[in-house]
């Protein structure tokens, strides 16, 4: 169809690359942030009082529960008033990493209940201090065994990066807006784009897949002895 | 400047309504679309589930906010000028339609082979052993995850603010240009997000409980 023109947006070319550039610093950063965080809550929940507990409970629904766009609007219009002042790709980033903090606890809140009830006893009858059980006996088989979920949790939060454009980020959509106003080819700035993002997405996708089997290669021996256990 | 008063808050409280409006309209059809791909998906038709499972894997991996632009600038490149309401409701349905077909191929792959086996030895054609042996059983399992799936969208339909159509969220952001008191509006329009979703959220967990009590494996 020769209503399509092409040529306007590849004039623009090197500003989606910086867009595309800064959602993928932005991605990475939030998962390796967000990531910390799930860790230290999924920590937290298990050495911490009923308390503690409570109030991760409470932070985790409250995430999963409203929009990321509302929680990115309170990061961005709300920290300052009580002078917390920040840049909006740090608004971004802060909002990215609290909110993927809460879903990512979730999933690995689910690989922590997994592991074999026999395998803390052994742990405590080493001596080791809950903190140690949980540093050395179940956090590396409990996220093992919920890689594929953290995986597909981590992609979408890549995709949902794109919600940053809404505070005026230059990531890859907020840049997309940028050159449809100087180009005004909207479709064709759009579908280019979207296909930017599918390839993202594929790629981060395969990318973490490999890089489970890399961090936990004995993975499925985990799942047999666990099996074995289980069946007892 | 405007202060936060009730007409405000009820301006809020209405576009409410505009936000449940568009999530029933995006999951009616988004899941007849749904329902048709994951039958399609599981068909031994090879044309058919290679298309359905590329449509599922291509929506599933950009985001809902390109499928909003593409759908509203797509149109008007056709020169139909739908109104905005329109635009979103057509790509959170796209969006839907993919998530819940994902989920439902599940469900329905998750019932046990043997009832395949036995219901077309009872000489029930494909159609029959869908409509009386394997949805019945597959709605169960398919209901939890269905269910939290709600969830996600009613938080979805928050993007769609960006091509102009006036719900919870773009109402709040309108409250908050013009009493600059970013604390107190967000945090109604969190409150109402919270209201609709945690009942749900807490629904489909206590489901999953329910449901999973009467299955043998």
């Amino acid at each position: 169809m020769n209503r399509f023109k092409f040529e306007a947006v590849w004039a623009e070319f090197d500003t989606i690359l910086a867009g595309v550039g800064l959602t993928i610093v932005l991605s990475i950063s939030a998962i390796i942030l967000g990531s910390i965080l799930a860790i230290l809550l999924s920590a937290l929940r298990r050495i911490g009082g009923r308390w503690v507990g409570i109030l991760i409970d409470a932070y985790v629904e409250l995430m999963r529960n409203t929009p990321f766009l509302i929680q990115l609007f309170m990061v961005f219009f709300g920290l300052p008033l009580i002078g917390i002042r920040m840049s909006g790709d740090m608004a971004a980033l802060l909002a990215m990493t609290l909110n993927l903090g809460a879903y990512a606890s979730e999933i690995i809140r689910a690989g922590v209940d997994s592991v074999h009830k026999s395998q803390l006893e052994a742990g405590e009858s080493l001596a080791l201090t809950r903190m140690q059980v949980f540093r050395y006996v179940i956090l590396k088989p409990a996220i093992a065994r919920v890689w594929p979920a953290l995986t597909s949790q981590f992609v979408l939060m890549m995709l949902a990066s794109s919600i940053c454009s809404f505070i005026a980020v230059r990531e890859l959509s907020g840049v997309a807006a940028i050159v449809e106003q100087d180009t005004f080819r909207s479709f064709e700035v759009y579908i280019i784009v979207t296909l930017i993002y599918l390839v993202l997405a594929l790629s981060l996708k395969t990318f973490l897949l490999w890089l489970g089997k890399r961090i936990f290669p004995n993975l499925s021996g985990l799942a047999r002895i666990e099996a074995k256990g289980g069946a007892v | 400047m405007n202060s936060f008063g009730w007409p405000e808050f009820f301006f809020i409280l209405r576009s409410a309504g505009w936000t449940l409006l568009l999530t029933a309209v995006a999951f009616l059809i988004g899941g007849a679309l749904g329902a048709a791909l994951a039958i399609m998906r599981l068909s031994a038709n090879r044309v058919l589930s290679g298309f359905a499972s590329g449509y599922i894997l291509t929506i599933q991996s950009i985001p809902v906010l390109m499928v909003l632009f593409m759908s509203y600038y797509g149109l008007s490149l056709f020169g139909i000028r739908l109104p905005a309401f329109f635009a979103a409701s057509l790509s959170l349905s796209i969006y839907v339609s993919a998530y819940l077909a994902e989920i439902w191929r599940g469900s329905i792959e998750s019932v046990p082979f043997q009832q395949w086996e036995a219901s077309s030895s009872l000489a029930l054609t494909k159609g029959q052993q869908y409509r009386y042996v394997i949805l019945p059983q597959a709605v169960r399992i398919a209901l939890p995850p269905t269910v939290g799936f709600l969830v996600q969208l009613v938080k979805n339909t928050s993007i769609v603010s960006v091509v102009g159509f006036v719900e919870l969220s773009r109402a709040g952001a309108l409250v908050n240009q013009a009493t600059f008191l970013p604390f107190q509006v967000f945090s109604v329009v969190a409150a109402i997000y919270f209201v609709i979703c945690f009942p749900l959220s807490r629904l489909s967990r206590h489901l999953e409980k329910v449901m999973n009590v009467g299955r043998s494996h």
